[in-house]
């Protein structure tokens, strides 16, 4: 069976695969923990105007993508922090707007039609080479900020008000958080593409946090089990002829539903 | 006198255009032992989040240790009424403990043995040890209460404040956690305590006061009935569970 990884195309995709779940379960944890899985959505799905802008416009798509989630993220960040009325309708505009602004400006571009479905569903068999040295660059900084600061993100997490009134700059590490899941998205949407990252932002690190009993531990394991299912899902949808991030995302649903007939961590103690 | 601890002159707070404290002038002096009362949304918690530096004030001056809201961290302890989100979260006893040691740490540091020794000796003082371990959600509320308390003492602050301490304690932890308050205070901090119950106010406040809006300011331990149809803006039972307060509280005159 490993006579494929002679190929470059499957040895990228499977390291593709494997840099992207770095990212998705130490910051999926966070995103799970703060409950911004919807801003997380928004942020994913805005960010296909970028594409489409730099489509019609002429430069890296996902040079465009990452603009546009990054702004996307800090408007989301301000409407959700802020005491506006409405705030999720906000986010939820903004996500359907962004994909509607890059649906329309791929529709002006001229010439060839561009393959909306690989941004939606994910391209991860023709991941190239500098895309994966990208995604490693990325896990570090996502790394290092997270060691940086993760008592910090700890609290903030479990008692934002508690964190303020220990001088935890909260606002910052809110934003910063953002930025981060927008980094992330855009890394995962060339795997399992913009619809499908949030199962791969959630369901690991909602198994993960099932069955651990701190948030560095639920992060590890988050990562560890989107290993599994993003290395699983493509070695399937290979021998299947199946489309690769959809299969990643049905593995994980399979995990997901299975966990919810195993029993909740009954461990109250450990030494 | 010394200067005070808290100095708060002409607070207003709006939310949504919607004024929730009015005119708010307070002294606290080092060592008071101060009970806020006042009925259900009358401004106490936001009293004590503008303290805190927890939200942000339009209008007014405070201080608390002579700087703004929320830059003395390292000095005071907070015990919020209810935390949200608390329930399944991740994480042990031990480790929400030690977050009251944040303000002392600032960023970039990890805790150090110092940290975790104050924090043991924060869940002795609450009478948790052995528990440290244990996730925070398989705690009960009453258990769960003792460990928020135990977070504010970790810092050995200042001033502490406690908004509704006793709210989901059980019963024989009351008087031991006043007990304990009473003995902070004796030591030198300053307590700044949200309560309904009265026994303890007539016994261990050295001041109190009534926010519903305004807030009327008591420099003794006794309450009038009069001050507390004040806040209440409606006539009162003194009301008190368990043991009947020690203390008959007299008409002002």
């Amino acid at each position: 069976m490993f006579e494929v990884l002679q190929y470059e195309f499957m040895r990228n995709a499977l390291l593709a695969g494997f840099l992207v779940s770095i990212a998705c379960g130490i910051i999926g944890a966070l995103v799970v923990v703060n409950r911004i899985v919807f801003i997380s959505g928004g942020i994913a799905h805005a960010s296909y105007g970028g594409i489409g802008l730099a489509f019609f416009a002429g430069f890296s798509p996902y040079l465009g993508a990452i603009i546009v989630a990054l702004c996307s993220a800090i408007i989301m960040g301000v409407v959700s922090r802020g005491t506006k009325h409405r705030a999720d309708t906000v986010i939820g505009v903004i996500w359907a707007v962004g994909m509607s602004a890059g649906i329309v400006l791929t529709d002006l571009t001229p010439g060839y039609n561009v393959d909306l479905m690989s941004y939606l569903f994910g391209s991860i068999l023709m991941v190239p080479l500098g895309s994966l040295w990208t995604m490693a660059g990325m896990n570090l900084i996502i790394f290092l900020l997270i060691f940086l600061f993760y008592k910090d993100f700890l609290a903030m997490s479990y008692d934002e008000e508690f964190a303020l009134a220990m001088g935890v700059p909260v606002g910052p590490l809110y934003f910063l958080l953002l930025t981060m899941v927008a980094l992330t998205v855009v890394m995962t949407i060339q795997v399992v593409g913009l619809i499908l990252v949030i199962a791969l932002l959630t369901i690991p690190s909602y198994l993960a946090e099932k069955y651990t009993i701190s948030l560095k531990a639920m992060m590890t394991w988050a990562v560890i089990i989107s290993i599994v299912f993003t290395q699983t899902g493509i070695w399937l949808s290979y021998y299947l002829n199946l489309s690769t991030g959809a299969t990643i995302v049905l593995v994980a649903a399979i995990f997901f539903f299975i966990s919810g007939l195993v029993p909740q961590k009954v461990l109250s103690r450990q030494s | 006198m010394n200067d005070p601890v808290i100095d708060v002159q002409n607070l207003d707070f709006a939310y949504n255009n919607h004024l929730i404290l009015e005119n708010v002038n307070l002294k606290v002096r080092l060592g008071d032992f101060l009970a806020i009362l006042g009925p259900n949304g009358g401004g106490k918690t936001t009293l004590i989040k503008i303290l805190l530096g927890i939200l942000p004030f339009q209008q007014g001056k405070v201080t608390v240790l002579g700087r703004k809201p929320g830059k003395a961290a390292h000095r005071i302890g907070y015990v919020p009424q209810n935390v949200t989100g608390s329930d399944k979260f991740p994480v042990n006893v031990l480790d929400v403990v030690i977050m009251g040691r944040l303000g002392f740490l600032g960023r970039f540091r990890k805790y150090s043995a110092e940290d975790y020794a104050m924090a043991t000796r924060a869940l002795e003082q609450v009478e948790m040890s052995g528990l440290e371990k244990h996730i925070i959600g398989n705690l009960s509320g009453g258990q769960r209460q003792r460990v928020f308390i135990a977070r504010a003492l970790a810092c050995d602050p200042e001033i502490l404040f406690l908004d509704e301490p006793t709210a989901s304690v059980d019963q024989p932890f009351h008087s031991k956690l006043y007990q304990l308050l009473y003995d902070l205070n004796k030591a030198g901090k300053t307590i700044v305590v949200i309560s309904h119950d009265l026994s303890v106010l007539s016994s261990h406040a050295k001041s109190v006061a009534c926010v519903n809006k305004n807030l009327y300011f008591h420099d003794s331990s006794e309450i009038s009935q009069e001050t507390l149809e004040k806040a209440y803006h409606c006539p009162v039972e003194l009301i008190a569970h368990g043991p009947i307060p020690h203390r008959v509280l007299k008409q002002h005159h």
